[in-house]
């Protein structure tokens, strides 16, 4: 196709995704430099018969004004990526020097906004993204072996914890597991404590949302692996079968080879969708005792007195890094295939 | 797998059919019992006292004198103006699907009949923004947005939305566009067609299978989300899913939380009948960026 055609045929959706997600990038990143501006005081003198008083308030009018002339805040240079809520480098600094052990050191860092939702982001996405695949490949594997007339049904059932939005997905389970639903009420039952809930204990909350992912994402590596499973050639298994092979060598030396590309294409994706985790927060109430990334920018930007419009941006900006370490693997070697294929 | 050679047995064939009931009652009760829960008032869905009201519908009997209500429901429909979110939401979702489509299908087929190096290095760039979280996207937005005056309005969340949709339907639509093949367009151009006639007249026509795919996750994406529609419009233009949320902030009220359970079921019985009619098209688009590509 030359080159002229290319470009017309391409505009409008090279055109729709450089203006809402190129730009936002680079918005994000001219945001994160510029911090919302200190309110303008000033001094107030009050005069009653019994004397003078002098008082400090805000100027509203001046305050505005400023705010008006330049929306965008103060310039802040790495102000806001350096401070308390973001990489906290002085306070890292001082736990350092004031810390006796290691491990009270690791307990304060990891307590400070920024690192405890990086952690908890890691932890999901370190558990939820190998037992997604293991759980998807089971199924695949298991539904592959059913007969052929009912795996229509059985496909859409399986389906249905990936279709439905996170929120929604977390709510139905949150309404079972909470205390007063059905599962919740008979763990503090079975477990004889009528304290047991989801939201008093850290750990569990984490368990919970951990297994909500897992949930939730199993029926798509499912789906891809069944079709995967699909395309396995026969003459190789049914070689196997009379050379005495078990079936999970089967499994082992010619299923799972067949299908590696797609595995590690799941791996991504999941691995990509983990690290974004924010819904299920909102949907299990847990603000509390589990924060992720993606969550600290939503808290900064509905936060209701003013919009933490640089702080947002800063967590954005660290967010996109993190997504472009997890990629840069990827990116390389389709790179390097790239440049032999030429 | 149902090799002729391979006999399975007794043993694994009842470990497997227990795994299967098992994982679709994982997969499937919850829904069920929303459902299920949703037709109880709320001291029967979220009991106290004892879980098994919920089946038995004590306190439903007690305050309503049926078994079932569907107060819930005509509560959060009218009061809870339900109605208005899934109005906006049926325009946000038509409009998005329409248009991503629309953007999509010219994109995808000039890529897939490029030979050139920038297809390739476009599909890449596609793939990193796919990657990118939709909040730090939104928190790009909102700035600009407040600034141009353009904050809260349908319109702007269906630009977004369309936008944030593209990589993922251009990836989806060129491996469809890859299987068609070439010597189709070529003999048309050969007879005098422009590339555009081409497409409009050749292509399309086979094409349909995966527009329908592409139209589907455009439904899905839009339909379903959260991020973008819940920063990006006011209460007022609120589609289904930010809706819901706001129905739990306000748990004071007694009716709340069953609204919500009734939105939950409204907003997701569409949903499920929609993919129980084209599941083939779901797995086939699921599959076909892994598969083929």
């Amino acid at each position: 196709m030359p080159n002229k055609t290319f470009f017309w045929f391409f505009l409008p959706t090279g055109l729709a995704m450089i203006l809402f997600i190129g730009l936002p990038i680079i918005s994000t990143g001219i945001q994160s430099f510029y911090a919302q501006h200190d309110q303008v005081v000033k001094e107030v003198k009050k005069c009653d018969p019994f004397g003078c008083t002098v008082s400090i308030v805000v100027d509203q009018e001046k305050t505005s004004k400023i705010r008006d002339e330049k929306p965008l805040g103060k310039f802040n240079g790495f102000g806001t990526y350096i401070d308390r809520n973001h990489l906290a480098v002085d306070e890292i600094g001082k736990f350092w020097n004031e810390t006796n052990s290691f491990g009270e050191f690791v307990d304060q860092v990891t307590n400070l906004p920024f690192y405890k939702a990086l952690i908890f982001t890691l932890t999901y996405c370190l558990f939820v993204t190998p037992n997604v695949l293991l759980l998807g490949f089971i199924i695949a594997l298991s539904l592959n072996a059913v007969t052929r007339r009912i795996r229509g049904p059985l496909i859409f059932g399986t389906i249905l914890p990936m279709i439905v939005t996170p929120l929604v997905g977390s709510l139905v389970l949150f309404w079972m597991i909470d205390a007063e639903g059905i599962i919740g009420a008979n763990l503090q039952m079975l477990m004889d404590d009528p304290y047991l809930s989801l939201k008093s204990s850290k750990t569990l909350t984490w368990i919970t949302i951990i297994i909500y992912g897992i949930w939730h994402h199993s029926p798509f590596a499912f789906v891809v692996f069944y079709a995967a499973l699909q395309t396995v050639p026969q003459e190789p298994v049914e070689a196997a079968i009379i050379d005495g092979a078990s079936r999970w060598q089967r499994v082992r030396h010619i299923v799972l080879p067949h299908i590696y590309p797609v595995v590690t294409f799941v791996a991504l994706i999941s691995l990509m969708d983990n690290f974004r985790v924010f819904e299920p927060i909102i949907g299990f109430s847990a603000e509390g005792s589990a924060q992720s990334l993606s969550w600290l920018i939503y808290d900064n930007l509905v936060n209701e007195e003013v919009i933490l419009f640089g702080s947002a941006a800063a967590t954005s900006m660290m967010t996109i890094v993190g997504i472009a370490i997890l990629l840069a693997p990827v990116l390389i070697r389709t790179w390097k295939e790239f440049r032999t294929a030429r | 797998m149902e090799y002729g050679l391979d006999k399975r047995s007794n043993a694994l064939k009842i470990f497997n059919t227990t795994f299967i009931i098992v994982w679709l009652l994982v997969a499937c009760f919850p829904f069920i019992w929303t459902f299920w829960g949703s037709f109880k008032v709320r001291a029967d869905f979220f009991s106290r006292a004892d879980w098994w009201y919920a089946i038995t519908a004590f306190n439903t009997l007690l305050e309503t004198g049926g078994k079932f209500t569907t107060n819930a429901y005509s509560q959060a429909w009218t009061e809870g103006e339900f109605w208005k979110a899934s109005r906006n939401t049926v325009i946000v979702t038509f409009f998005v699907v329409t248009i991503s489509l629309f953007l999509g299908t010219l994109g995808a087929y000039a890529l897939s009949r490029s030979t050139r190096n920038y297809a390739f290095w476009i599909l890449i760039a596609a793939l990193i923004f796919r990657a990118m979280p939709h909040i730090t996207l939104v928190s790009g937005y909102l700035f600009p947005f407040f600034q141009l005056q353009i904050w809260g309005i349908l319109p702007t969340t269906i630009v977004v939305l369309v936008a944030i949709n593209q990589p993922f339907t251009l990836w989806l639509l060129y491996s469809f566009f890859k299987t068609v093949p070439k010597e189709l367009d070529e003999s048309a151009l050969i007879d005098g067609c422009s590339y555009f006639q081409a497409f409009r007249h050749i292509i399309m026509p086979v094409m349909w299978p995966g527009v329908i795919t592409a139209g589907l996750f455009s439904l899905m994406l839009a339909y379903n989300d959260f991020t973008v529609t819940a920063l990006l419009l006011n209460q007022e233009n609120h589609t289904m899913v930010p809706k819901i949320q706001s129905y739990l902030g306000t748990n004071q009220h007694e009716g709340n939380l069953m609204w919500a359970v009734s939105a939950v079921v409204s907003a997701t019985a569409p949903l499920f009948m929609l993919v129980m009619f084209f599941q083939r098209q779901v797995i086939s688009g699921l599959t076909a960026g892994a598969v083929k590509g």
